[in-house]
Order: C-alpha cells, then sequence, then structure tokens
C-alpha cells in the first residue's frame, strides 16, 4: 500500500488541480499538489528504508496491460535499490520544486494548471523509475515527455516557448523510435519485455547473432544500441541533445526539476537497469563511454561563451550527464547513479538560484545585463557559490566526491576509450569550473550592465523560495560525504544488491580505488585553475573576453552558434521534410495521381462526351459512363473466365 | 427471452425502421425537425444498448460466428440472408452504432436545412454499416457494401460544403471502379466454388492462379476504401467537402470497411494469394506512412490534415492485417477501432470550431486556449491518441502492429515505425497554430467554450480513448480466439516463410 500510494499520489494531486482547478483556487491547488508529494515524498523514504533493509526484489502487480499471442504486459510496479534511490531523489527534488513554485509562479495567472503539470510529471517520472518491465518504462518515458513539452510551452503566447515545446518532442521521439525498436528487438531475442525474464537469460544470449541486409549483428548490441539512442534524446546527449537548451523557454522550476534533477537522468537510469543486459555487449559499452565524454566536453566548450544565465546551466547540464554516460561506458554504474544523485541536488540548486536572481531582476536572462548585485541578493550570492563548488568538483562538496569517482573509474578502467574519456573528463571539468565562476562573476560582480528600472526592484526571493534552496544546498553540500560508502564505497555490493549487474573483468569500480595519486588531484588542479582563468577574464581584465572572441573570432562563432547543429539539422531534416511534404502534395498528388487518375477520367470523358454531343454536366453523367465502363469490363471479363 | 430474439437483424434493420418513421412525420418545419431529431437520436441510442448486449452475450472462446440467423433467399441460386458476428466483426458493429449516434448528437444544431433527411440518410447509413459487418453472405454483403455509398453520397452531395459535386465525384469514380471489380470476382468465386456462403468459402480452397486474380479484383474494391496509397486522392477532397459528421462516419466506420474486407475475404479465403502479395502491401502500406505523414505536414486545412493522418494510421492497419502473426493482426484490429474514435472525434474537434468561425484553415486560427480552455483540453487527448502516446488507444495497435511486423520484417518495422515521429509533427504543429499563441485575430474574441452538448459528445469519446489505452485487455479479449483460429486454419502461418526479399529476423 505504502508503495502503491507513493507512486499514485502525484497523479491524485494532479488531478484534483488540473479538474477542479477553477474550485480549488490557487491556494487550494498548491496546497493539494505541494502536500500529495510531500506524503509521497515521505513514503518514498520508507520505501529506502524497507529495500536498502531486505536488499530483495519487491514487485507489486497491479492489473493486466496488454496481451495479444505470447507478449504480457501487465502494469507493476517494481522495487530494489535502484528505484528507491531514484524514488527518494525525485519526490525530494519535486517536493521542493513545487514549493518554490507556490513563490516564484505567484503572479502567474494559470497557477492550478501549472502546479497540476508538475504533480502530473512526477507521477510519469515515478512510473519510469517503477516500472517493471520495458513497455511500462516507455510510457513512463513518453509521459515525462509529455509533461516535458506542456511545461516548456506552459507560457503558450510565446512563439519560442511554442517552437521549443515541439522541438523537444520530436527529438525526444526520434530517440524514443530507437528505444521502442530495442524493445521489439528484445521481444524477439527473449520472448518477454519483462526485466526478470531478461536479466535471468541475458548471459544465455550475449553470443547470440542475427543476419540484417546481409549482415551478421551481435544481437544483445543491437538492442543496447537501440536502447541507447532512446537514452541519448532523453539525456540531451550529443546529436540529440538540441532540445535541452531550447526548452529553457519553460519557467525555471520546470528547467530545475525536469531539465536538470529527473527527467534528464531517466535515460541514466534506463541503462542502469538494463546493466545485466548492457554488460554484455563491449561494443555498446564502448559507444556509450564514447558518446558520453564527447557530450561531456562538446557541451562544455559550448557552455563558456553563452549569455541566457539559463542556457550555460542547461549546456553543464548536458555536459554532466556525459560524465555519467562515460562512467556506465567503463561499467561504472554506481559511480553514474552517485553523480545522477548529487547532480540532481546542485544542478536544481543552480536553477532555481537562477530562477531567485531571474525574479530579482524583473525576468532579465541575459547575463551581459546583469552584475553589481552582490550585495542585494545576498542569499541567493551564497547558494550560487555553493552549488558551484559542488558543481566544480571542489573538495567535500558532493561534486567532488561523485565526480572523482567517474574519472577515476575511467583512469583504472585502462582502456583505450577509458583513458579518452578521463582526458575528456578532466578538460571538461577545467571548463566547467571556468564557466560556473564566469556565471557567477557576470551575474553579480563588477558594475551593473541593467537599467535602473530593474535595479530598484532587485530584492530577495521571499522565504517560500529560499526555504528549498537552503534545503537544496544542505543536500549540495553533504549527499557526497553521506552517500559515498554505499553508493560507490566499500558498502556498494550488499547496497545495490541485484539492482546493478556487473560481469566478471570489468572492475572499473574497484580498480578506481586505487589509481595515482595525480590522478585522484588532477580534477581539482584544473578546477582552481578554471576559476583563476575565469577571475583574470572577468574580474582582473574584463576588457579581454571581448578581445579573445574578436581575435579568435571563428571559434567564438563556432561556439557561439553551438557548433551550428541547429543550423544542421535545419538545413538536413526540417526545411527538407516540409519542402518533400509539399512536392507530394502538390506533384505527386495533385498533379500525378489526380492527373491520372480521376481528373484524367473526368477530362476524357468530358472530351468523350462533346464527340456524342451530349454534353452534361455534373456527377450524374459521370457516374452512368463509369456504369459502362464498368459493364463493359464485366462483360469482357466473363468471357474470358468463359474461355479460361 | 432476449435470447431467442434475432438480435442482429434487430440491430440492423432498427434504423433503418427508425427512418421510415421519420419519412412519416407531417407537420410544420419546426416541428419535423424536431421529431426527426428526437426519433434518430432515440432510435441510434436503442441500437447502440442492444449491440451492447451483443457484447455481453458474447462467447470470447470460439471462433465460431455467433447470434446467427439464416433464412433462404434467392432459392435457385442458393442466396440466403445470412447474418453472424465473430470477434473479428463484433467490435466494429459496437463501433458503427457508436459513432452513429454521437453523430447524430453532434449535428443537432450544426444541421438546419433538410433535417428529416438528414437524418433518414445516417439511419440508413447506420443499416448498411451494420448489415455490412454481420453479412455472411455474398449478396446481401455487397448490397450493404455498396449500399453505404448511396447514403454518404447524398451526405456530402446535400449537406457539404462548396466543391462537394467534385469531390462526391471523385469519391464515386475510385470506389465504384473498386466494386465493378468485386461483384465480377464474386461470380467467379460463386461459379468456382457453387456457393455465395462466406463461411462455406472461407474453407474452400481456390486454385493459386485464380487466387491472384480474385485477390486482386478484391483489392481493388478495398484499397480505394481503406485508402492504400496511391487510391487515396478522395479522401481528402470528401472529407474537406463532408459535413462533420458526415467526416466522422467516413473515417471512423467507411475507411474500416476496406480493411475489414481485407480480413473476410483476402485473408482468410485467398491465403495464398495474399502471403504473394504481402510485398506490395508492405510497400504500398509503408510509402502511404512516410507520404501521408509529409504531406500532412505541410497541409493549410484542418480537416485535410486529419484526412492525411488517416491515410497514414491506415498503413499500419494494413501492414497488420498481411502479417500473419497474433500480435499484428490484434494490433491491426485494435488500431482500426481506435483510429476509429480518434480520428471521429478529431473530426469533431474540427466541427467545433467550423460551427463557430466557418473555415477550416489553420491560418484563421491562433491562441483558441485563451477563449476554450475546455475544447484545447479535449483537442490535446485526441491529439496524443492520433499520436499514440502510451496510455491511449492509439499506442496499443500501433505498438502491436510493429511488434507482429517486426517477426516477419525488421526493415518493414523500422520504415514504418517513422511514421510515429512524423505523426508527432504534424499534430503537433496542428495544435500549436490552432490552440497556443495569442489570441490576435478579432473574429475569434467571442468564441465560447464547449457546449454541455458538445461535452456530452466528447466525454464518451475521450473516455475510450484512454480506457483502451489503460486497459485494452477487454477488447483484446474479443480478438484472440477469431484471430488465432484464422491463423491457423488459412494456412496463413506458412507463409511466415515465404515472404521474400524483406524477410530479417
Amino acid at each position: 500500500m505504502t508503495y502503491v500510494a507513493a507512486v499514485f499520489l502525484p497523479l491524485f494531486g494532479a488531478l484534483s488541480a488540473g479538474v477542479f482547478g477553477r474550485q480549488l483556487g490557487d491556494r487550494g491547488a498548491e496546497i493539494i499538489t505541494t502536500i500529495s508529494i510531500l506524503i509521497s515524498f515521505i513514503l518514498s523514504l520508507l520505501v529506502f528504508r524497507d529495500v536498502v533493509q531486505s536488499s530483495a526484489v519487491q514487485t507489486v502487480p497491479l492489473l493486466l496491460w496488454i496481451q495479444s499471442g505470447t507478449l504480457e504486459v501487465v502494469w507493476a510496479l517494481r522495487f530494489d535499490t535502484l528505484t528507491a534511490v531514484m524514488l527518494s531523489v525525485v519526490t525530494c527534488v519535486s517536493f521542493l520544486v513545487h514549493v518554490y513554485a507556490i513563490g516564484y509562479m505567484h503572479h502567474d495567472p494559470s497557477i492550478p494548471r501549472f502546479m497540476s503539470y508538475l504533480s502530473f510529471f512526477t507521477f510519469f517520472m515515478l512510473m519510469l523509475i517503477t516500472a517493471d518491465n520495458l513497455v511500462q518504462l516507455f510510457f513512463g518515458w513518453e509521459g515525462v515527455g509529455l509533461a516535458s513539452y506542456l511545461l516548456i510551452g506552459f507560457w503558450y503566447d510565446r512563439p519560442s516557448a511554442n517552437a521549443a515545446a515541439i522541438k523537444a518532442f520530436i527529438v525526444n521521439r526520434i530517440g524514443d523510435l530507437g528505444f521502442m525498436l530495442g524493445i521489439l528487438t528484445t521481444f524477439i531475442l527473449f520472448g518477454s519485455i519483462c526485466f526478470d525474464p531478461i536479466f535471468a537469460t541475458a548471459a544465455v544470449h550475449a553470443g547470440d547473432y542475427v543476419t540484417f541486409l546481409g549482415v551478421e549483428w551481435h544481437i544483445v548490441t543491437v538492442i543496447c544500441l537501440l536502447l541507447f539512442i532512446g537514452a541519448m534524446g532523453k539525456s540531451a546527449q550529443i546529436g540529440l541533445h538540441t532540445w535541452l537548451p531550447d526548452a529553457m523557454e519553460g519557467p525555471t522550476p520546470v528547467s530545475a526539476l525536469i531539465h536538470a534533477a529527473t527527467m534528464v537522468t531517466a535515460g541514466v537510469f534506463m541503462v542502469a537497469r538494463m546493466s545485466p543486459l548492457f554488460e554484455y555487449s563491449p561494443t555498446a559499452l564502448t559507444v556509450i563511454a564514447i558518446v558520453g565524454a564527447s557530450t561531456a566536453f562538446f557541451a562544455a566548450t559550448v557552455a563558456c561563451v553563452q549569455s541566457d544565465i539559463k542556457r550555460v546551466i542547461a549546456y553543464s547540464t548536458c555536459s554532466q550527464l556525459g560524465y555519467m554516460f562515460f562512467a556506465i561506458g567503463v561499467s561504472a554504474y554506481q559511480a553514474a547513479l552517485f553523480h545522477l544523485m548529487t547532480h540532481a541536488f546542485f544542478k536544481a540548486l543552480l536553477f532555481l538560484s537562477a530562477g531567485s536572481v531571474i525574479h530579482a531582476m524583473s525576468g532579465e536572462q541575459n547575463m551581459n545585463r546583469m552584475g553589481g548585485i552582490v550585495s542585494r541578493i545576498r542569499v541567493t550570492y551564497v547558494m550560487v557559490w555553493i552549488g558551484s563548488l559542488a558543481l566544480s568538483g571542489m573538495p567535500f562538496f558532493s561534486g567532488y566526491y561523485s565526480k572523482d569517482i567517474i574519472l577515476e573509474a575511467a583512469f583504472a578502467s585502462s582502456s583505450t576509450v577509458g583513458h579518452f574519456s578521463f582526458w575528456m573528463g578532466i578538460a571538461a571539468a577545467f571548463m566547467t569550473a571556468f564557466y560556473s565562476w564566469r556565471l557567477l562573476f557576470m551575474t553579480f560582480h563588477g558594475q551593473t550592465r541593467a537599467d535602473e528600472k530593474v535595479m530598484a526592484h532587485v530584492h530577495e526571493a521571499p522565504a517560500v523560495m529560499l526555504i528549498p534552496l537552503l534545503l537544496l544546498a544542505i543536500g549540495a553540500l553533504l549527499s557526497g560525504w553521506i552517500g559515498y560508502e554505499s553508493f560507490v564505497g566499500q558498502h556498494r555490493e550488499s547496497f545495490w544488491g541485484q539492482a546493478i549487474t556487473v560481469i566478471a573483468g570489468h572492475n572499473a569500480m574497484t580498480a578506481a580505488h586505487h589509481v595515482p595519486l595525480w590522478v585522484q588531484v588532477a580534477p581539482f588542479v584544473v578546477g582552481i585553475g578554471g576559476i583563476l582563468l575565469s577571475y583574470l577574464l572577468y574580474i582582473r581584465v574584463p576588457g579581454l573576453p571581448g578581445l579573445l572572441a574578436s581575435v579568435f573570432n571563428r571559434v567564438y562563432q563556432f561556439l557561439l552558434k553551438k557548433w551550428y547543429f541547429d543550423e544542421l539539422y535545419n538545413a538536413l531534416f526540417v526545411r527538407p521534410a516540409f519542402a518533400i511534404g509539399n512536392g507530394l502534395w502538390k506533384g505527386g498528388d495533385g498533379a500525378l495521381i489526380d492527373g491520372i487518375g480521376p481528373d484524367g477520367v473526368a477530362a476524357m470523358s468530358r472530351a468523350f462526351a462533346q464527340r456524342l454531343g451530349h454534353l452534361q454536366s455534373g456527377y450524374v453523367y459521370h457516374y452512368a459512363f463509369a456504369m459502362i465502363v464498368g459493364v463493359t469490363v464485366f462483360v469482357t471479363w466473363i468471357t474470358l473466365f468463359h474461355l479460361w | 427471452m432476449i435470447t431467442d430474439w434475432p438480435l442482429l437483424s434487430l440491430v440492423t434493420f432498427l434504423p433503418l425502421a427508425g427512418a421510415a418513421v421519420i419519412l412519416t412525420i407531417r407537420g410544420d418545419d419546426a416541428l419535423i425537425n424536431r421529431n426527426a431529431r428526437n426519433i434518430a437520436l432515440l432510435t441510434s441510442t436503442m441500437t447502440f444498448i442492444i449491440s451492447l448486449v451483443l457484447w455481453s452475450r458474447f462467447n470470447f472462446d470460439t471462433a465460431d460466428f455467433q447470434f446467427v440467423e439464416q433464412r433462404v433467399w434467392l432459392p435457385g441460386l442458393g442466396v440466403t440472408y445470412h447474418m453472424g458476428v465473430d470477434g473479428i466483426s463484433l467490435l466494429f458493429v459496437l463501433l458503427s452504432t457508436f459513432l452513429t449516434l454521437l453523430c447524430i448528437l453532434s449535428s443537432w444544431h450544426a444541421v438546419t436545412t433538410r433535417v428529416k433527411e438528414y437524418m433518414v440518410a445516417f439511419l440508413v447509413l447506420e443499416t448498411m454499416m451494420v448489415g455490412m459487418f454481420c453479412a455472411l453472405n455474398l449478396v446481401p454483403f455487397y448490397i450493404f457494401f455498396e449500399g453505404v455509398l448511396l447514403p454518404m453520397f447524398m451526405i456530402i452531395g446535400v449537406w457539404g460544403g462548396t466543391r462537394r459535386v467534385y469531390a462526391a465525384f471523385k469519391f464515386f469514380l475510385y470506389t465504384l471502379t473498386g466494386s465493378v471489380l468485386m461483384l465480377l470476382a464474386m461470380l467467379v468465386m460463386y461459379f468456382t466454388a457453387q456457393t455465395t456462403e462466406i463461411p462455406a468459402l472461407m474453407r474452400f480452397t481456390f486454385p493459386e492462379e485464380m487466387q491472384r486474380w480474385l485477390w486482386l479484383a478484391f483489392f481493388a474494391s478495398f484499397a480505394v476504401k481503406v485508402p492504400m496509397w496511391p487510391l487515396h486522392t478522395w479522401l481528402p477532397d470528401a472529407h474537406v467537402e463532408a459535413p462533420t459528421a458526415g467526416s466522422v462516419i467516413l473515417a471512423g466506420v467507411l475507411l474500416k470497411m476496406g480493411a475489414y474486407g481485407f480480413l473476410r475475404f483476402s485473408v482468410p479465403m485467398f491465403p495464398d494469394a495474399s502471403s504473394y502479395f504481402t510485398p506490395l502491401i508492405y510497400a504500398l502500406s509503408v510509402i502511404a506512412v512516410i507520404y501521408a505523414s509529409l504531406v500532412a505536414l505541410v497541409q493549410e486545412d484542418m480537416k485535410k490534415l486529419v484526412a492525411y493522418s488517416s491515410i497514414a494510421h491506415m498503413g499500419f492497419v494494413t501492414i497488420g492485417i498481411f502479417t500473419p502473426t497474433q500480435q499484428a493482426l490484434e494490433g491491426a484490429l485494435f488500431q482500426m477501432l481506435s483510429h476509429g474514435i480518434v480520428s471521429g472525434a478529431l473530426f469533431l474537434c474540427v466541427g467545433v470550431v467550423y460551427e463557430r468561425r466557418h473555415t477550416r484553415e489553420i491560418s484563421a486560427y491562433g491562441g483558441l486556449v485563451h477563449r476554450m480552455p475546455m475544447y484545447a483540453l479535449v483537442f490535446m487527448i485526441f491529439t496524443l491518441g492520433s499520436i499514440g502516446l502510451p496510455g491511449t488507444s492509439g499506442f496499443i495497435g500501433e505498438f502491436l502492429v510493429l511488434l507482429g511486423v517486426f517477426q516477419v520484417s525488421s526493415l518493414v518495422a523500422l520504415f514504418t515505425a517513422t511514421g510515429v515521429v512524423l505523426g508527432a509533427a504534424y499534430m503537433l504543429y496542428l495544435y500549436s497554430r490552432v490552440i497556443f499563441g495569442k489570441l490576435e485575430k478579432p473574429a475569434l474574441q467571442g468564441l465560447l467554450d464547449l457546449s454541455k452538448r458538445e461535452i456530452l459528445v466528447f466525454a464518451p469519446l475521450l473516455l475510450v480513448v484512454l480506457f483502451m489505452g489503460i486497459y485494452p485487455k477487454i477488447f483484446l479479449d474479443v480478438f484472440h480466439t477469431s484471430v488465432s483460429t484464422l491463423l491457423e486454419n488459412h494456412k496463413v502461418i506458412h507463409a511466415l516463410s515465404e515472404v521474400p526479399a524483406l524477410a530479417a529476423p
């Protein structure tokens, strides 16, 4: 009961606020959704305690969903350590964001709708992480996509928000196409889409091959790569990342909850969930590591030059997700999930702090029109410090523990791809520190670049927004230290139980604890370097960034335009799709099919009729004509058959 | 006792009786209109209730035809009046009665001219549709199958838009050409098998070469109805000109007749030809999915967009029908039901704003959510159903079809699945242009949200879409036995190994 309630309470909140929003009023909707999530969070902690203590997988079947032939899909909730961790993180951050949103959305005319969407999202996220089979996971997966779509486009008056919402949905759908095909292939191979049978027989099928288009394919690798395409879409990995920066059109609480802490980590969760399968595909793991490392590096480079405060954090999220993936790529699932957890806290903190800044600056998001507000919003300022310290992995903040273990694991895996990931990660760590302090300096320090009207209004956020910030800050400070031993340290085996499978020989996690000293200190050193560089550029010699940008204009433009991904995709896919659509419509349907078909026949019959001198207008005549043709064919046919 | 009643004849001919009663109404216009509406509503409600009785008494464990009625009709030719339903046809009877009821309700105020004739046309249409799904003899089947066209032709031609003549002509030209060929094929079947009974024909084995000719003749008729590419161009025009309720029936039921025909005739009676032509069906369907989706993307008329989306969705259905796996066939059937509900509802959604603004141009709208929040919600849910979001009916059908066809040809599954991405693109693009944005156009300022009657029409559709998505079991249960028997009996299974060229894992 506890288990079911934890998952379904957010749905209850969402439906109440959504359907009875008008009757409940703004305050009523806020209370009912927030309380629902709070209870759900408390229950999640109970679940967490239960599951970690018993270390057994518990399944709660609800209802038969789809049954056709040998396919059987059941609505069921599955609880193991992996689920319990995600459950606690999601409900915790979701609760804090709900509270924060009460303050942040204060002036908005459609508060019930907003609260309803947030709770709705939370419900789908919980369905995703408690799924007991791939199809239910897909249900949650697409559901969070829908919630994300609705929330990105929440301010539907803005064309940019609508465009961003559609883009998010469609780019995700491309990933989902891979996911769906992965599910289908899984069914072919295992005869089931439920986790237990798949995991139980994964080893048996590890050597199966299949021929497709004349090539032999290792079928587990095919499945893993297809599923990973889905993960790439959801978790905004390079190639399918373009929607995430645009998603910042949504209100800031949304960015914190969905596009930083929870939904975008669903890809990481899914791959970790499927670890018993991914472990048997070295190729897939290699691909994941390369994609993750490349994303970590690529997104960090872009984050260094963006001027929209939320976009900087968005690219940062993208980059951090890359870390998680290359950790998975070297079979350090535990490290990936550890970083997922700490990242949820400090990135939500950063986003909500950014929201507080935006709130203070009357909606301004461009850092070029900020600055000089340290003394005006001191609490927020401290929060951004804590978030940035955690993000760039400064000692004893949560990111320090989780990012370092990822880098150490990558190094320790002692494969080429591991070393590639390690060095990409180090480079990204340098840039992470750089852009974090760039953000901090540009936003808070120096002379203000905002106009007087905005400056006159600068004020610290109300308590309802600050308290969630403080709680998240505690998480950003302590979660790494508290979680270290259980997640990735000595107790990791007993903590994770059967939730994660790592096959013999994939010992990056163990080896990570025995890397050379220079590997251990390298992230710290480059981090300090990044901070110093941004101090130099943005505090000591403020003219330098502009100079650098003009000297290295090509590079600067390349980064500013985000490596031209959007331009490329527009030229390759979007415009051709519309052009082809138009061509097929006017040319294919209009000229060709109709021209030869009905219109052609009509013209012919009209000409024929004219010759007969019986020009009639209207369809009755044509009908009759067609009948005549029909009867003629009929008679011919009959004769033919009799001969035959 | 109700068990002894000829339920199928009742459900088939009750609407016709209602139509006859309406024809007898005399009096002034207002009185006629009111009575015509009331009688039509009463009749269609009763018909729907009877069809529910059918469902409740249906035995899921047998593939035999149930509620069978058989009477000698033309003794010399061995033609009988033979009715019965199995797991394949039962739910389409319900779909027809359900949608007809909602159509009559939705036309309450939308139709003001010739109300009497309009209601008569719809009731006659209902008789023809239901009869078509129940008929077990070639002659009544053919009569019902063609009979459907007549009232539909009238509905488009009399209550349609400005270019209705062109649309009606196109509609007729396509369907009639097909029908003539089908009639010929039926004659050949009669001469060969010496029977017009459908169950008997299903057991009869036609020579392989003859199968191919017969298959092609039926294909000409059914492919137009579905419609399959490239025989689809009548559909957008017919939809655009048809009144709202006409579009609902057209998309909801008429398109299903072609698919049903494939399942009732082509697959069981010509199994060898079916597997021989499967690559053709796959190719045309894959083209339909991608082609129609791309064309839908650039439409400027709401109805045309939904019409093209129907073509794409029916592509999934035809792929499923010709894929001899349990999941693909059940998926196709489920997709037919789902599409009937969802596309019908989408046409009703278009009708709602058309009634208010008298235009279907997408660019004439924008920002409707400001004035019509309830409408925005309803439209969103059906949009999601069309996109096939898990939790709506659309997902189950598409997923099962893809799962089924993937076992036969992963390449076909791959191409078909791209329709899922494109579907999201054109539907969300449509939605955002109509519903979102600022409400700037002065003509839209005074729009009213859904009326009570409109809510009454949408509510059941909405519940069905969600229910089918969350608990599809009760629908799938109806299919199981009939579909597995179909697969076993007609040695379609052997075709599994015979689908050439495209076969992969």
